[in-house]
């Protein structure tokens, strides 16, 4: 496949305004405005576009609960928080690409009847943090942000906000918390954020990579971008693909690209030649699969059929010389740091995990540690405020579907057999 | 009692201007008064607060919820080396072990000559590049312990 989101990330300056607009940048804007709102929400959602943040949900359906309200100003909100683990897909667009970013807001802002936007970009991105606001004030320069963009009515605004670390600030309604100043905590539905989003108005939030793709559906058309890939959820993606490969990095390739293509192809296979066993496809809270798996389709439909989910699309290979124990002990050890410790079941639930998981882990184990892992992952699942403690047991559960047989022999000869042992963890 | 320099109040007064509501801008707030202290001690969330027009109960709790404020004082250089899953999987634990040796200190502690802080994150983003870390605000990729060795030599 030509690439469409990575086609320029190379070209040197991209970052710079002039360079952009000379690769045909900011042109979806000029076509946009002719179309008019309506019509540019219409092509989204013909386009079939769904998120990229990891729900997946479809963009243009999620703009037009906003544009129903009749309350303004109105917010977008590009979520940049980049904060599943082994997720780097957004990077290239904060870095490289910023005015990619950009252009797809403003086209984005313009359907929704959106007057202000932030990016709200991770802490850990400081290089980010400067190219965006370089970007963001050369576009003020160039009229392309602020009042009657391009001569056009319509105006924009647009700033970035940086967090500070803090995995929970890149669940949406926990974002917007963050961004009003507050700690970044889930916020219970509805009011909905349609309605009841950023400063109490009507907000949309959307993934970096969501808005990106907005402007070449505008400019290549709804049909030609929806012809791309799969059709349940179509379109260009990048891929990061990390772990035991070859060559890790990242990859964009249609959606529905299978695990097998990814892993052999594109990442050029196993490291040193070693033997898979075991995929994350979606980013740390998506459950784990097998080589069985390997002609899965990288969408929303298969994966989920398969018993995971896409996610933010970053697949973590690990070869036989991986222990599938430590792994999720590892796993458990970031969700029980995230937890915001809200409810007692992800907050309580994710400590005890962890200590057991190292306990199996260190030769420790107890033959009835397993129950207490699947008794914990059932009390934390529909028993929490939010997402993030359902996330916490996809690791657990799916390892103990595939590979109990490693937990069990970690208890059996007490310890790893790998010689790993799990830290003790602040 | 702490007062902001003439900058960082600047600073704070730009970032409150993007927003509609001034406690907005406490996150930047806090990221500027670290950027002057190097850190943010109790009287300097304090000053904070008063400028941001929050109590300070409320910028402490902001404070401690994210893991890129420091609440202690840190080395000149802050080592944050990734142990997520695809640094974890790519050696980044011998990577710690050798760090650890090496400053002859243990993670989350600071040198006596206060040169380095070691610190244990979360995913940087880097993971097509891993194991990988941060150094101030500097990305380093494809470690080995030799290539740390060599890195921590050049910043003496
Ligand atoms: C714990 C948690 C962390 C999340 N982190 C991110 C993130 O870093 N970036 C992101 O785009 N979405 C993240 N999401 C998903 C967002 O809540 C939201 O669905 C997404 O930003 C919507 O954008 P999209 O529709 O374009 O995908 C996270 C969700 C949860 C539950
Ligand atoms: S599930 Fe966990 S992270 Fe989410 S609100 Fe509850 S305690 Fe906080
Ligand atoms: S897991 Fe280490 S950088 Fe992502």
């Amino acid at each position: 496949m030509e690439k469409i989101l990575l086609k320029n990330i190379d070209v040197t300056n991209i970052n710079d305004i002039d360079v952009y607009i000379a690769h045909d940048g900011y042109k979806s804007l000029d076509k946009a405005f002719q179309m008019g709102p309506a019509a540019v929400l219409e092509e989204v959602k013909r386009s079939g576009l769904r998120g990229r943040g990891g729900a997946w949900f479809p963009a243009g359906m999620k703009w037009q609960f906003c544009v129903e309200v009749n309350k303004f100003p109105k917010y977008l909100i590009a979520n940049a928080d980049e904060g599943e683990p082994a997720t780097f897909k957004d990077r290239p667009f904060l870095e490289k690409d910023p005015h990619q970013l950009i252009e797809g807001m403003i086209v984005s802002a313009y359907a929704i009847g959106a007057s202000k936007g932030y990016i709200y970009l991770r802490g850990e991105y400081p290089t980010g943090y400067k190219v965006l606001n370089a970007a963001i004030d050369q576009a003020y320069k160039k009229n392309m942000l602020g009042k009657n963009i391009k001569g056009s009515d319509f105006s924009f605004d647009l700033a970035v906000h940086r967090g500070a670390g803090a995995y929970i600030c890149g669940e949406a309604s926990a974002l917007i918390e963050s961004l009003e100043g507050k700690r970044g905590q889930f916020r219970v539905r509805p009011p909905y954020m349609a309605t009841h989003g950023a400063f109490g108005m009507p907000t949309v939030v959307n993934n970096v990579e969501t808005l990106v793709n907005v402007s070449h559906i505008i400019n290549g058309g709804a049909d030609w971008w929806g012809s791309i890939g799969s059709k349940d959820s179509p379109g260009p993606k990048v891929f990061g693909i990390s772990g035991h490969l070859q060559k890790p990095g990242l990859y964009e390739l249609p959606m529905g690209v299978t695990l097998r293509e990814l892993i052999y192809e594109h990442g050029g296979g196993i490291k040193d030649g070693k033997e898979l066993k075991a995929v994350i496809p979606g980013g740390v809270s998506t459950a784990m699969l097998t080589p069985e798996h390997l002609d899965i389709k990288m969408d929303v439909k298969s994966l989920q059929a398969a018993g995971s989910a896409i996610g933010s699309g970053a697949t973590t290979v690990m070869s036989e010389d991986a222990c599938v124990v430590h792994m999720v002990w590892r796993a458990m050890a970031f969700f029980y740091h995230e937890s915001c410790g809200r409810c007692t079941p992800c907050r309580e639930g994710t400590d005890w995990m962890v200590k057991i998981l190292a306990r199996i882990e260190n030769g420790e184990g107890r033959t009835e540690d397993l129950k207490i892992l699947e008794d914990t992952c059932h009390t934390i699942h529909n028993n929490c405020f939010c997402p993030l403690g359902e996330g916490a047991v996809n690791p657990v559960l799916s390892g103990l579907k595939y590979f109990r047989a490693d937990f069990e022999e970690h208890i059996r000869t007490r310890g790893c057999p790998k010689g790993l042992r799990a830290r003790a963890r602040h | 009692m702490i007062t902001l320099s003439e900058n960082t109040l600047q600073e704070i007064e730009k970032a409150a201007s993007k927003y509609v509501d001034r406690k907005s801008a406490l996150m930047a707030a806090l990221w500027a008064a670290q950027a002057e202290f190097g850190q943010l001690s109790p009287d300097v969330i304090k000053a904070v607060a008063e400028v941001i027009g929050v109590s300070s109960a409320h910028a402490q709790g902001l404070a401690t919820y994210h893991s890129l404020y420091w609440k202690k004082p840190v080395g000149k250089y802050v080592i944050m080396l990734c142990t997520n899953i695809a640094c974890t999987l790519m050696g980044a634990e011998t990577l710690l072990e050798h760090l650890e040796k090496k400053l002859g200190i243990h993670e989350g502690e600071t040198t006596p000559d206060g040169m380095f802080t070691l610190q244990e994150v979360e995913c940087i983003g880097s993971c097509g590049n891993a194991p990988a870390m941060v150094i101030n605000e500097t990305f380093y990729y494809d470690l080995t312990a030799e290539k740390i060795d060599g890195i921590l030599e050049g910043l003496k």
